[in-house]
């Protein structure tokens, strides 16, 4: 189910203003994959090139290869949209529909896709809420608006929403940053749990995140505010943070820098 | 004139936290509670002027009020109704306000979400100048171009829906009800747009970013994430459109032949509104006339405020869900 990711050669521009330029790496199957370097290095804009997303803001484009296993998601004639159904999305702020109740912002990409049977929606429902590990605490309140919940029990809820349409790839955009110390635990618990099925990448500003819960780690970084952001390396998290090959990324994790 | 005295007041020596008496803060207090207490005297004295104008007609009144279809002030015995006019107002706003909520809707969203920034702002300007048109030459447009140019359409409506008998035409000049919903429609097009698309504007980018990220096409973006969002919006704006439709007086007088009917068919002439009737007799009215047709304006006030109250209470009933607490 999870599928692996091969970006080749990648740049993404706002405009006229170069982003990112020539990124290339692989993201493997079944792992959680973590960027991190200093803000504007264009970690999350990347994160974005993946499921197509960076298109939608104004003067927003990409040159290059993004494989999901075989297929180019940038080739002509491929629909951002369907890309956008088979690579989910958590973004840094809990974003849960407000005008929906728990149980129809779960539903909610099921009910683009097509017609379900009350009962199927029912048992997805559960079955991502419990993915999500919010099952227990809103099970009977399915109907009460989502925007009621706390902030770390609405960023659950938007990676129930995300997971209920059974992606291959889930993306997160700093997930943890607007949530306490306790909800972030409960969602690094959960990002180790997704990872059996998904393949996840995640942006985050938080080194020891990246430690705890990743297998890989990215490190981008930028040579000046107005310079294109690039990857200056990947590799395993525990190399990366131990015995990192260039000396940037050192610099970086141990504080001596950005 | 209040402000010279206080400008010589010295600055207080600060025991901080005793705002209350810091000049700015009482002048803007003194200016805030007297422009809201303003506003209260304001509404009370129409209210009362009104009522009071209205019994007096009323106590002459040896029709019934409500229900007499004629209006003749300045007979002997008096007779006068409101039927007529109260039919003739809501059924012309009712379809100003079908044909032009949804249009209205329309355009506001392809402002707002589809049209490129090159033409949405083009467009937004023109919508905003349909919005500054003195609605008396709407009322000349409508008596001009429009009332001859709808026989066609009218003749079409007979055809198919006349059966209907609300849709039956007998070929006259085109001086309906009908015709004055249509204008309305026009003329409450560029409020109910404006403000529409400014609500769809402001609706959150998370929110369409998070319907985008699960695959939601444009249009089921803006059914996930700005149509919900702006709904309260578009009913506000929708009541201020029904507002002015409802008291709009120049131009329903001008394209509408009225008589004192209800028509069982919209396209047929005849019929009329409050403001219609006010603008048409108040001239030639006696005192009691005079009387009567403030009497009517009364009852056009209540209905607007009914109207409001409603829309108050829909958007309230929704509010758990709004955008607002997002």
């Amino acid at each position: 189910m999870a599928k692996r990711i091969d970006v080749s050669g990648l740049t993404a521009y706002y405009g006229s203003h170069k982003a990112i330029e020539d990124i290339s790496m692989s993201i493997e199957p079944r792992s959680v994959t973590a960027f991190i370097g200093p803000s504007g290095c264009g970690k999350s804009t990347f994160l974005r090139t993946l499921n197509r997303m960076h298109e939608v803001t104004p003067g927003g484009r990409v040159e290059g290869k993004v494989m999901l296993d075989n297929e180019d998601l940038y080739a002509s004639g491929v629909d951002p949209v369907s890309v956008r159904r088979t690579i989910g999305m958590v973004f840094q702020r809990p974003n849960p529909f407000p005008t929906m109740s728990i149980y129809d912002n779960v539903a909610a990409g099921l009910r683009l896709n097509g017609s379900y049977k009350k009962s199927e929606l029912d048992d997805v429902v559960e079955k991502s809420l419990k993915g999500a590990n919010l099952w227990n605490e809103v099970k009977d309140r399915l109907n009460r608006p989502g925007s009621g919940l706390s902030g770390g029990q609405q960023q659950r809820l938007c990676i129930a929403r995300a997971i209920a349409v059974e992606p291959k790839v889930l993306l997160m955009d700093e997930p943890c940053s607007a949530l306490d110390p306790i909800s972030t635990l409960a969602i690094e618990d959960l990002i180790g749990e997704l990872k059996e099925q998904f393949t996840i990448v995640i942006v985050t500003h938080n080194m020891q995140q990246a430690a705890r819960v990743s297998d890989r780690t990215a490190f981008f970084n930028l040579a000046a505010i107005g310079q294109p952001g690039k990857l200056v390396e990947i590799d395993d998290t525990e190399r990366i943070f131990s015995n990192p090959s260039v000396q940037a990324t050192e610099d970086y994790i141990s504080g001596r820098f950005g | 004139m209040d402000i010279a005295p206080t400008a010589s007041v010295p600055p207080p020596k600060a025991p901080p936290g005793n705002s209350a008496t810091r000049p700015g803060d009482r002048i803007f207090l003194g200016l805030s509670k007297g422009s809201g207490i303003t506003l209260l005297v304001i509404m009370a004295a129409i209210a009362v002027f009104l009522t009071w104008r209205a019994v007096v007609a009323i106590a002459h009144n040896e029709g019934n009020f409500l229900t007499t279809f004629e209006w003749n002030p300045n007979a002997n015995p008096p007779v006068f109704g409101i039927a007529v006019l109260a039919y003739g107002t809501i059924v012309s706003s009712i379809i100003a306000m079908v044909l032009a909520v949804p249009v209205a809707v329309g355009i506001a969203l392809f402002i707002s979400h589809y049209a490129p920034r090159r033409l949405a702002a083009p467009l937004g300007y023109v919508v905003d100048l349909l919005a500054a048109v003195p609605s008396i030459i709407y009322g000349l447009w409508g008596a001009l171009f429009l009332v001859p140019h709808l026989t066609g359409l009218y003749q079409w409506l007979d055809d198919y829906l006349g059966w209907t008998g609300v849709f039956a035409y007998d070929g006259g000049a085109a001086r309906s009800l009908f015709t004055a919903g249509i204008l309305l429609a026009i003329m409450i097009l560029p409020i109910v747009t404006n403000v529409s698309r400014e609500v769809f504007k402001q609706s959150p980018k998370m929110h369409e970013e998070a319907a985008l990220a699960l695959g939601a096409t444009r249009w089921e973006v803006v059914r996930m994430a700005v149509l919900p969002f702006g709904r309260s919006g578009v009913i506000s704006a929708s009541m201020l459109g029904l507002g002015r439709a409802l008291g709009e007086t120049m131009a329903v007088a001008t394209v509408l032949s009225p008589s004192f009917l209800i028509n069982v068919s919209l396209l047929n002439p005849g019929g009329g509104t409050f403001a219609q009737n006010i603008a048409a007799g108040f001239k030639e009215a006696g005192d009691l006339g005079r009387d009567a047709l403030i009497a009517s304006g009364l009852v056009l006030f209540v209905i607007t405020l009914l109207v409001n109250g409603a829309a108050r209470l829909i958007i309230a009933r929704r509010k758990e869900y709004s955008g607002a607490n997002a």
